[in-house]
């Protein structure tokens, strides 16, 4: 097209002389506000180059006027957090895991960093409650523990983990694959279901329960007890309540028996500082559940970190 | 006749050697794949064979060119198609993955419809499918009518088209088999990049030598948008996805980079494919239809050049903004967070011409819908723009980055900008590329805008109380200095968020297909019965290019 310049009337403005299938263009100048905010965010950023790292070098960039440092930040903030707990961790470290308790300030801050930890690290299996996951982790809010729920048994718990093979403080205890081994046939399989279920009262007796209380006598009784009561010196759980970690219908006790699943928790002694993990027992404690330390417990007095765990089987309420 | 036996022939040659392919693969989506290819082959095969005009070469007559003195408009007519199909697709796995964050029961168990596959499904359907489509469609209408020339090529427009509905398709279907190189928006595997490669060569020859044959003296602006579009995206795509295939008949390759080298290149390419692809090649299209939509003059001529040179030149350093606060060193974070800031009102230049092409037509906002869908489309340009600057600076981004604000920032410029400007366009385009009086409905336009926009603001709204939620949560220290929250309770925070963004989801995807009722009824020559709405004319006359004397 031929340039023919027009003022647009709509606008007054002229235009620049150009078509293009119908579509001209108006000679309008830059907005000045528009012109203006692009020199200023190019002003800015000439500024900010200078002060932040920016320039880079053969060997490494300018720093900067600031000496700022993404890594550096990090640091200094990591820094200013830790020196804020260290008065408190160091206090924690110091005081017995069982004097825990007496001191209720102590305790309400290692429940509080027993909790961050635990929000990190554990809530993957046992959920962010800490009420575990339904036939798979156990719930740790209640009352019923495997291995026994006082603070010291709890830390050893923690630290030394449950079934890890290449660790011999670790807690460990296997349960013998009935059915898949052949030891028992279904049908007794079937009776030891029945008597188990009529240790937590979910089922009345029966003859199959009668032909079951001789297999549970014979094979079960040495850890679970002879009334079901559990052993907690090899985590055997406990049969005459009301709580299943595998499921209590028919269905879920006979395939416990069958194949059991030894459940495994990873230990936190190799990971974690020995602070984390106090807390940490510290958290679980206070979820609910927690046990008064057995009275054998308080007279050994167990190493903060490594306590072995002394008595067992106390029914004490916290 | 020698001509047809050659070219089915080759078909047939094509077709075999894909099989032999298929035949020697070392992996499943491999042989997949090369199935897929031979089919497309065979498919091309039976056209080569059932077009051909017989009588013609009996008669020993050849070729007749298509009428010179009219567009070439084929390649556009499929390609609106084309963006309509894809766009159903596309969208409808957006509102599917958006249910399975909110309902994760919904990946079925299945590993082909986990959210890690329809993701990738998703993005690459909405961006390359959906909005490449429009693209290319457009950019071929735009260039033909602004430079007043047929499409150069003619064979070569309509291989870009196949082509890059088979890279489509292959890079579709290796998602859900599981192939990926594991770069957002680069996921597809080193054959399907060496295809892509070719059709864009192919798509950049039609292009310039459509601008080259043109019989304007000057080169329209849009056509300025498309050409940076389609040159810088070739750059992109060759460069981000240098990789060395395991095996020449399998499906997996290695990258050339490693480390935080990758992972600098990776968002080289893809913050600038949100920038070329997303912003100059969508701008193209606003600089050729909102003017003729409004049949107004653009606002500035002046701007117009400013902001795109600045616009091109500023936003190809952005790229490392999308790793602040990682192993990027911090010079190369400082570069990705100014460029960023200054790419800003470069950015709303282009809504400055848009916007203010109206002046003398602003009437038109309330009587019709298509200029309403544009002027829409241009403030939630102009939003995002702002909201990525913003977003890009290291204090906001240490709490914004992984959060899903990041997702409502991405969808308010998707859905906002990209979505409704080509709705816009598809609009004004059905009736003309197929000589229709007018659209089945303008008053349904109307009903798609409002559904578009509330969706909108459903998905935005959601995501950036999400977002902000997230990156307090991840960072609310106690008292005591421990962190409050573990990652599981912010994920369990998000579940209404994430219902609200489905619910906005659910409103555009109702308002997209009102559209294609609309446009399919178009094209089956119906006409709504309705109350009128403003309508611009349309001169088929004038629509025409100058054939040059002979």
């Amino acid at each position: 097209m031929v340039d023919q310049k027009r003022i647009d009337e709509a606008t007054g403005t002229s235009t620049v002389g150009h078509e293009w299938d119908g579509i001209e263009e108006l000679n309008t100048p830059l907005p000045r506000w528009w012109l203006w905010t692009f020199y200023l965010t190019i002003v800015w950023a000439i500024g900010y180059v200078i002060l932040y790292p920016a320039w880079p070098m053969i060997h490494s960039a300018t720093k900067g006027v600031l000496g700022w440092s993404s890594r550096g930040q990090l640091e200094q903030e990591l820094d200013a957090q830790t020196a804020r707990r260290a008065p408190t961790l160091n206090a924690i470290a110091a005081t017995p895991i069982a004097d825990l308790p007496t001191k209720p300030q102590l305790m309400q801050a290692a429940v509080q960093g027993g909790g961050a930890a635990f929000r990190v690290h554990c809530v993957q299996c046992h959920g962010s409650g800490g009420a575990g996951v339904k036939k798979l982790y156990p719930n740790l809010t209640d009352d019923d523990w495997l291995w026994g729920g006082d603070l010291a048994t709890v830390q050893y718990t923690i630290a030394n983990g449950i079934r890890n093979p290449d660790h011999a403080e670790t807690r460990m205890s296997q349960m013998p694959a009935f059915g898949h081994d052949g030891i028992l046939n279904p049908a007794q399989i079937a009776d030891a279901v029945s008597f188990v279920r009529t240790l937590s009262k979910q089922e009345k007796p029966s003859a199959s329960s009668a032909r079951g209380g001789a297999i549970f006598a014979a094979n079960c009784a040495v850890c679970h007890g002879p009334n079901g009561d559990g052993g907690r010196t090899v985590g055997a759980p406990k049969l005459n309540d009301a709580i299943w970690l595998y499921g209590g219908d028919r269905d879920s006790i006979a395939a416990t028996i069958t194949q059991p699943r030894n459940g495994v928790m990873p230990r936190w002694g190799n990971r974690l500082d020995p602070v984390t993990i106090k807390m940490l027992a510290a958290y679980v404690y206070s979820l609910g559940g927690g046990e008064k330390a057995p009275v054998l417990a308080a007279t050994s007095a167990p190493a903060p970190t490594e306590a072995q765990p002394e008595g067992q089987g106390s029914n004490g309420k916290p | 006749m020698d001509g047809l036996v050659m070219k089915a022939g080759g078909w047939l040659v094509l077709a075999l050697l894909a099989l032999g392919m298929a035949a020697v693969a070392v992996d499943t989506p491999f042989a997949v794949h090369m199935c897929i290819v031979a089919i497309a082959c065979l498919a091309a095969l039976w056209f080569t064979i059932s077009r051909a005009n017989y009588d013609g070469i009996a008669r020993g007559i050849p070729k007749t060119s298509a009428n010179p003195s009219m567009y070439d408009d084929d390649p556009v007519r499929w390609g609106v198609i084309a963006t309509l199909f894809w766009g159903v697709a596309g969208m409808a796995a957006g509102l599917y993955v958006a249910l399975q964050l909110a309902f994760p029961a919904l990946n079925l168990g299945l590993e082909y419809t986990t959210f890690g596959r329809l993701r990738p499904l998703h993005t690459s359907a909405v961006i390359f499918a959906f909005g490449g489509n429009a693209l290319i469609a457009t950019s071929f209408y735009v260039v033909q009518r602004t430079c007043r020339a047929r499409l150069a090529f003619p064979a070569l427009a309509r291989f870009v088209f196949w082509g890059y509905q088979l890279f489509i398709v292959l890079a579709a279907t290796g998602y859900l088999m599981g192939v990926t190189e594991g770069k957002e928006y680069a996921e597809p595997e080193w054959y399907v990049d060496l295809w892509l490669t070719i059709v864009w060569v192919s798509y950049l020859a039609v292009f310039v030598g459509t601008i080259v044959k043109r019989t304007e003296p000057h080169i329209y602006v849009a056509n300025w948008f498309y050409l940076s579009f389609i040159l810088t995206v070739a750059m992109l795509h060759l460069v981000n996805n240098l990789s060395m295939p395991a095996s020449l008949f399998g499906s997996k390759s290695y990258s050339a980079f490693a480390g935080v080298q990758d992972a600098l290149t990776q968002w080289w390419y893809g913050h600038n494919a949100v920038g070329f692809f997303l912003t100059a090649g969508f701008l193209a299209m606003m600089y050729y239809f909102v003017p003729k939509q409004a049949e107004r003059p653009v606002y500035s001529y002046r701007l117009s050049i400013i902001h795109f040179w600045s616009l091109i030149f500023l936003y190809i350093w952005a790229g490392p903004h999308h790793l602040h606060y990682t192993a990027l060193p911090d010079w190369a974070q400082t570069l990705g967070m100014v460029f960023s800031v200054m790419l800003w009102m470069p950015s709303w230049g282009g809504m400055i011409n848009g916007l203010m092409t109206l002046n003398g037509a602003w009437d038109k906002i309330r009587t019709d819908p298509i200029i309403r869908m544009m002027v829409m489309a241009l403030a939630f340009y102009g939003m995002s723009t702002f909201e990525g600057p913003m977003m890009s600076i290291k204090w906001v981004n240490s709490m914004s980055h992984y959060t899903d604000w990041t997702i409502g920032h991405v969808h308010s410029g998707a859905l906002g900008w990209n979505g409704m400007i080509t709705f816009a366009c598809v609009y004004y385009l059905a009736p003309r590329l197929w000589s229709r009086p007018r659209l089945y409905s303008l008053r349904m336009v109307n009903w798609h805008f409002w559904l578009a926009t509330v969706g909108i603001v459903f998905y935005a709204a959601s995501m950036w109380v999400a977002g902000i939620m997230q990156g307090l949560m991840w960072r609310e220290y106690g008292s005591d200095g421990y962190l409050v929250y573990s990652f599981a309770e912010s994920v369990a925070a998000m579940h209404p968020m994430y219902l609200i963004r489905a619910t906005g989801g659910l409103l555009y995807l109702a308002g997209f297909i009102i559209m294609i009722v609309n446009v399919w009824a178009t094209l089956a020559r119906k006409v709504r019965d309705e109350l009128p709405m403003t309508e611009t004319p349309y001169n088929a006359a004038a629509d025409r290019p100058l054939v040059p004397a002979e």
